[in-house]
């Protein structure tokens, strides 16, 4: 099976399909990189708290030129601004509420997702690499559902979504549904449940670039 | 009468040793204590153990002190920094020990000290490499990871307001670390932008109560 056969959908795409799974009232983390754009299609109309592991719920979008406030910025280091309503506090506290289960969401960037819900997302393992985990590991187990959105497939056309993990784990059996640009998958006690496969491409089509098996849905 | 403003910054440094364990507050570039900092580079003291979130960006802060090789051990969540080339080259010949540290953890062991806690068992990194050799128990199900307590003799940290008995009020995310270091250190120390007369500041808004704050060092001019 050619990769010419896939119709991805673009990064825009995936974000504003995670938006639709997040319901009115949900305190959501959204991890640093791809899940930022996430903020950009939630409902306007509707209620929805965002946490920044920093230390603030009710964050806003970025301000505009010349507004920036060193003092309130997010995860990735960029300004925010702060909705009304929102609150600051410190960093046990906000991962009390990331660790303590109070968060409804998390979606998270990831290298590879296995079958049984591994993650593996914030170290190559590569001898000289600097290694960095921030949050993700309190994320990754903390959040009452944890969303992971990547690439279905690494640049070099590798599939991210594995029997068994290659890289360090960032978290055991902790991942509930993975947003790629080919579909969306729920991690099922069976392995990877298709849940649905963008633009009209077969289970057959993805398949064929997918190393752990996927599970036909209804 | 008690006043714990500083006339002279360095006189809140007083006692400090090398081999010190020093916790610098700040997220990325917020809430960083960068004249504390300074003061604690224009210090002797050396072969120091960093507490801190990142390891510094650019030329000033926490890189600062690494530049000027007063650091033996660093303790923190995210090195990797846009621009930390201090710590980078530091860590790559060797010249400098990481202990990295998930974000949580490292607030919940802070925060355990100042709490007077002997450790706590979290979920966090259980089954990565980040738990190896750790003490690992299973409760109500669910495996979780056993983590100790992180003691400083020195906590670096920076608020908006304080009052002569050192409470303290931040300003937004810029709290970050702040509090729970403030408790965790024998000596705390506390930059910041504006001092005001005792009652001043609402008891209901204060953040940071007094008690765990050593010293006040005013710098003006900031935000």
């Amino acid at each position: 099976m050619s990769q010419n056969n896939l119709k991805p959908i673009t990064r825009n795409e995936i974000a504003q399909k995670i938006a639709l799974h997040i319901d009115e009232g949900s305190y959501v983390n959204l991890g640093i990189g791809m899940p930022t754009l996430v903020a950009n299609y939630l409902p306007e109309d509707k209620d929805i708290f965002l946490h920044s592991e920093n230390g603030i719920l009710g964050m806003g979008p970025a301000p505009e030129k010349g507004q920036e406030d060193w003092d309130l910025i997010n995860a990735g280091k960029q300004p925010v601004t702060l909705e009304p309503g929102g609150a600051f506090f410190h960093q046990a506290d906000s991962f009390a509420m990331m660790r303590g289960g109070h968060l409804d969401i998390c979606v998270l960037g990831a290298f590879q997702v296995s079958q049984n819900g591994d993650l593996a997302s914030w170290h190559t393992g590569e001898a000289d690499a600097i290694p960095a985990v921030g949050g993700a590991m309190d994320l990754a187990v903390g959040a009452k559902k944890t969303f992971v959105m990547m690439e279905h497939q690494t640049k070099d056309g590798v599939s991210k979504l594995v029997e068994k993990c290659t890289y360090p784990l960032t978290g055991v059996a902790c991942v509930a549904m993975v947003f790629t640009d080919l579909g969306i998958f729920e991690i099922t006690p069976q392995g990877f449940l298709v849940k649905e496969l963008f633009n009209g491409m077969s289970i057959e089509t993805v398949q064929a670039v997918t190393q752990a098996q996927l599970i036909k849905g209804n | 009468m008690i006043n714990k403003i500083v006339d002279r910054m360095e006189d809140a440094f007083s006692g400090l040793k090398d081999g010190a364990t020093i916790m610098v507050g700040g997220f990325g570039g917020s809430g960083i204590p960068h004249d504390l900092i300074d003061c604690l580079v224009n210090q002797d003291a050396k072969d120091l153990v960093i507490i801190t979130n990142n390891a510094g960006s650019g030329e000033t802060g926490i890189a600062a002190l690494l530049k000027a090789r007063r650091v033996r051990k660093i303790v923190c969540s995210y090195p990797r920094m846009a621009d930390s080339h201090h710590f980078e080259t530091l860590y790559r010949s060797k010249q400098i020990e990481l202990e990295l540290v998930p974000q949580g953890n490292l607030a919940e062991r802070i925060r355990a000290q100042g709490a007077g806690l002997g450790g706590f068992f979290t979920q966090t990194a259980y089954g990565t490499l980040l738990a190896q050799g750790k003490e690992t128990r299973l409760i109500n199900g669910k495996n979780y990871v056993f983590e100790t307590p992180l003691a400083a003799d020195f906590a670096l940290i920076r608020a908006q307001r304080a009052d002569r008995f050192g409470n303290l009020v931040y300003r937004k995310a810029a709290r970050n670390f702040g509090p729970v270091m403030a408790m965790a250190a024998t000596t705390t120390i506390a930059q910041v932008s504006e001092v005001v007369e005792i009652g001043q500041i609402d008891p209901e808004t204060v953040v940071t109560p007094g008690i765990f704050v050593k010293h006040v060092a005013l710098v003006r001019g900031e935000a």
